[in-house]
């Protein structure tokens, strides 16, 4: 296979990767910029990183390839998910345009500059391949291993204590210092009732309704969905999924198997008002 | 010896300190203070004057060096005194003059309550005056310079409250200036001529210098000269200045300030003997301002403004003479001390009539004078005659003696300069038999005022009288006292030279001419004003009277050519500021802020925004290496 | 086939990324379009690699993996302390010097 890379033109099998990967590459990172939802995004990405690590292999990039999986497309990835899912897995975004020319100016630059790099790789003179044969010869991996740890040491050394740097930022971003003893339950009660807030707990969600999730709004006794049974962070996200009309609808199902259950033919007006109305 | 001639400039100045630091406790003997310092000075003066007569001729020159002003390397400027022929005939005339002045001015100020302050300023006068003849370099004398002018700004409109008075103060000092301006261009030039500004390296190397820069230096020195002795072109000042107090006139615009040009002319000899073009401009300025301040004064009506230009045509003989190098250096000083002499003696008399008459100044509401003033004028008919050139009198030897050295110039020039000193003298004749003839002769004509006081002609004060009578003194003697045996050529001839030029005409020729030119003077003048009444109101007169009464039209001159001309040139100026500058500087403000306002929204805080500049730029960078590498 | 096609999809690949910063609000979609960008470049650096017939761009690549996992750790805190703030991944949102 390496001598066949080595070869001015690739082989037939590799054209015909190159093309087929080629296309799901250009779609996936078509995706990730214009998908909705992040999580779309992310997964046309991951999609892209696998195209892409085979492409390192098909290159001779053994190595690369296998990292490109592992580290990137399995760990950068996940972190990515992880993220996501924080901020609201299910929330769309508005892809409408807020400032003013901004997408003018960014297709502009962007075709601009995509034309300018094709003209510079097309004035390149690179009709010359000499191919990895050579250089993996002894093994992509040891090849590797001897530049890293002769010529690129320092660069290498450096890139620890990046990653250091990094692992060590992250935490300070994120991580928040506790200064004061944590409080018990009872002195929170105690700090409920000074402060006049809700007192008893709040009321769990999805309860009276036929769907049981965290993101539906319970239903106080008069059918009105009731907002504090539902998590802070949805509510801020606005992803309450309303039901009650649909309760309603079911209520009056059930009505009306009932009646007919007891061959009621009159059935009470000022009953069904007085549903309909709760429901406004 | 030579510590005396610092302290002939100290007392003076000690005087002018005290009483004007002194404030109100000096008010009841601060006139008495400063004629007593100023007659101290006189006094240094007379020691110091018979100290130089017991000396050689060659021997008569004291230096005293005081301290060093600037000791800078390369350029050195002390305060050295010279004390020699020329600076000692100026210091006799200043302190003596001055002196007797003081006590006229004892009574003439009598009844003014800031009579300490006035004798405060002319102690000051005094003290810049002695400064400026005596300093040894013409930076010390450019400080004198300027300190006569200024006591003569303070002087000039010592009352303030009038506002003419404040006027002709500022008039003054700005005409003055246009001097003063070239006195120090003057000296700049010598300095980057010479090196030097002190009289020995300048006067003894002035030979050395190329003529182009001597003449440059003449012109300059001849237009700091124009300036503060009122020649044409810088006239216009003088008459004005008579608004000052009448003593003033009398020390400051008649005998001794405005002399302080021919001074410079002739100390500076040695410059303008090398540079024959600004002798001839200095000789054309004395030639025309001799006419024309006789001229003004025939027409004027203000005894004093007709006195100040009899002033200006005697300094325009003078400076004729100063023009005219060695033939006429020392006749240019014997008739300033002549004249020093006379006009202070005619203005002190004309001053003692204002004193008697209410302040009245028209001639054509005196008349009569005679038998109400005896003194005034039995002191101001001997100063008259002197002026005219009356024989025997001092005016009959200076002037009699310029214009023989005028003729002496030799060829054309010689004789349109002597012409024009033959006519001044009958035009000087006229006009003082005129002023003579309406104050002192024919009908009384004063009115009441309107308030109606009518004056009361009184003989003045015997403080007032007695430096009258000795300047009239003055006035008969000194110039029989020079001229014979020519004493005062022997005196002065080692400092300016002396030669007698190569007259066409004899000098009894010229005197008979001088003779005939007096006779048709007063005799125009006795047939229009002697003869019959004189009219109280002016009549319209000729177009030259009407011009002569405007001084010629030299302030409509003035207004037009330089306050016109100025007002235009500030209004372009200003016009150009406006829409030039201030456009250019208004225009570039608001580009930018414009600029800067179109740049904000670029900065509008979102991140995307910035991406996308960052973006371009970078498309920018691989275009531009794609262009180099295409190049 | 030749080779620079590689090239070619990587400037492609690069240029969609770019112009996905520029174009998305949200800051974790914004942060994979420039997770993008450094794959299209690690793309170029291997095909170079294969160019020059050496192992040198391979490593430039593996670098840029290394600073990219730096990156991303950093830049997701980053990404979850703001939305802590402001409840919001959006970029525009913090268009003010200021909480």
């Amino acid at each position: 296979m390496s001598a066949q890379l080595a070869a001015y033109a690739t082989s037939t099998g590799e054209a015909f990767q190159f093309w087929v990967l080629g296309a799901i590459a250009v779609m996936g990172a078509l995706g990730t910029v214009f998908m909705k939802k992040s999580v779309h995004s992310a997964l046309s990405l991951a999609g892209t990183m696998i195209v892409l690590a085979v492409f390192y292999l098909a290159n001779g990039a053994y190595f690369l390839g296998i990292v490109q999986i592992v580290v990137y497309t399995g760990a950068i990835m996940m972190l990515f998910l992880f993220v996501v899912m924080l901020v609201g897995v299910t929330a769309a975004d508005s892809l409408k345009e807020t400032i003013k020319g901004q997408r003018w100016l960014a297709l502009l630059c962007g075709v601009g500059f995509g034309v300018l790099l094709f003209a510079g790789i097309g004035n390149a003179s690179l009709k010359e391949f000499d191919g990895t044969g050579q250089a993996n010869a002894n093994g992509n991996v040891e090849g590797l291993a001897s530049l890293i740890f002769t010529k690129y040491v320092f660069a290498f050394e450096i890139t620890g204590a990046l990653l250091i740097t990094a692992a060590v930022g992250a935490m300070v971003l994120t991580h928040r210092e506790r200064t004061e003893r944590a409080k018990t339950q009872r002195e929170l009660s105690e700090q409920r009732v000074r402060e006049g807030k809700h007192l008893p707990p709040l009321p769990a969600p999805g309860v009276y309704a036929r769907h049981n999730a965290v993101d539906i709004a319970g239903l106080l006794p008069d059918g009105t969905p009731s907002e504090l049974s539902v998590n802070r962070t949805l509510r801020e996200r606005g992803q309450i999924r309303d039901v009650s009309a649909q309760a309603l609808g079911d209520l009056r199902a059930l009505e009306q198997r009932s009646e007919e259950r007891l061959e009621r033919t009159e059935t009470d007006p000022a009953h069904f008002k007085r549903a309909e109305e709760a429901s406004k | 010896m030579e510590n005396l001639i610092a302290l002939l400039i100290a007392a003076p100045l000690l005087g002018a300190a005290v009483l004007l630091v002194g404030g109100r406790r000096l008010d009841a003997v601060g006139h008495w203070i400063g004629t007593l310092l100023s007659t101290v000075s006189f006094v240094f003066g007379l020691i110091l004057f018979v100290d130089l007569l017991g000396k050689g001729a060659e021997h008569r020159t004291l230096i005293k060096h005081l301290y060093s002003w600037v000791p800078v390397a390369g350029f050195q400027a002390d305060v050295t005194f010279r004390l020699d022929q020329l600076s000692m005939t100026f210091v006799l005339l200043i302190t003596g003059v001055g002196s007797l002045i003081h006590l006229y001015s004892v009574g003439y100020m009598e009844h003014d309550e800031r009579r300490r302050r006035f004798f405060g300023y002319l102690n000051l006068f005094l003290a810049a005056m002695l400064l400026l003849v005596l300093a040894d370099n013409y930076l010390l004398l450019y400080v004198g310079w300027e300190g006569v002018g200024l006591a003569s700004y303070l002087l000039i409109g010592f009352w303030q409250h009038k506002p003419s008075a404040a006027t002709a103060a500022k008039k003054a000092f700005l005409v003055n200036r246009v001097g003063d301006m070239g006195l120090s261009i003057a000296i700049m030039l010598m300095f980057t001529t010479f090196g030097s500004f002190a009289f020995g390296p300048v006067l003894n190397h002035a030979g050395d210098a190329s003529e182009g820069k001597l003449t440059a230096i003449g012109l300059m020195l001849l237009l700091a000269a124009c300036g503060k002795s009122a020649q044409v072109p810088l006239q216009s000042w003088l008459g004005d200045a008579m608004e000052g107090p009448t003593p003033v006139s009398a020390l400051i615009h008649a005998a001794t300030m405005v002399t302080a040009g021919v001074y410079l002319i002739v100390r500076s000899g040695a410059v303008f003997n090398a540079a024959p073009d600004a002798q001839l401009a200095v000789t054309v300025v004395g030639a025309v301002t001799l006419l024309f301040g006789a001229i003004v004064g025939c027409a004027k009506d203000d005894i004093k403004k007709a006195l100040a230009g009899s002033t200006m045509s005697q300094i325009g003989y003078m400076i004729l003479a100063a023009g005219l190098g060695p033939i006429g250096y020392v006749f240019a000083i014997m008739h300033l001390v002549t004249h020093g002499f006379f006009k202070a003696g005619l203005f002190l008399g004309a001053g003692s009539v204002m004193h008697g008459m209410n302040d009245e100044v028209d001639m054509r509401k005196y008349g009569g004078l005679r038998t109400y003033m005896p003194v005034t004028f039995i002191t101001f008919g001997l100063g008259y005659l002197a002026i005219i050139g009356f024989p025997g009198l001092s005016g009959f030897f200076s002037k009699d003696k310029i214009i023989e050295a005028a003729f002496a110039k030799g060829g054309t020039e010689g004789w349109i300069l002597g012409g024009a000193a033959l006519l001044g003298a009958a035009i000087t004749a006229f006009y003082m038999t005129r002023v003579m003839l309406m104050t002192f002769f024919g009908e009384k004509r004063w009115q009441p005022d309107e308030n109606g006081h009518e004056p009361h002609p009184h003989e003045s004060p015997r403080v007032m009288t007695i430096p009258m009578i000795l300047l009239a003194v003055g006035s008969v003697c000194a110039g029989g006292l020079f001229s014979i045996g020519d004493r005062f050529l022997h005196w002065l001839e080692p400092i300016t030279g002396h030669s007698e030029g190569n007259s066409p005409l004899s000098a009894a020729a010229v005197t008979g001419a001088t003779m005939v030119c007096l006779v048709i003077g007063v005799g125009i003048a006795w047939a229009q004003y002697g003869r019959g009444p004189v009219p109280v109101v002016a009549p319209r007169g000729s177009l030259l009277t009407r011009a002569a009464r405007r001084d010629l039209l030299q302030d409509d001159f003035n207004h037009v050519v330089l306050v016109r001309g100025g007002e235009h040139l500030t209004r372009s100026l200003v016009y150009v500021d406006h829409t030039l500058v201030d456009g250019v500087v208004n225009g570039t403000a608001a580009g930018f802020g414009g600029l800067s306002g179109r740049l904000r929204r670029i900065q509008n805080g979102f991140a995307r925004s910035y991406a996308v500049s960052m973006f371009g730029g970078a498309a920018l960078l691989v275009a531009a290496t794609l262009l180099m590498r295409a190049v | 086939m030749n080779p620079v096609n590689y090239l070619y999809l990587s400037a492609l690949l690069f240029t969609i990324g770019a112009t996905g910063v520029l174009i998305r609000r949200n800051a974790i979609v914004v942060f994979m379009c420039i997770e993008l960008m450094l794959n299209a470049c690690n793309l170029a650096f291997v095909v170079f690699s294969r160019m020059h017939g050496n192992l040198d761009g391979q490593i430039i690549a593996f670098f840029t993996m290394v600073v990219a996992a730096a990156e991303v750790v950093v830049g997701l805190a980053i990404i979850v302390s703001l939305f802590r703030t402001r409840h919001s991944a959006s970029v525009d949102d913090a268009s003010l010097m200021k909480l």
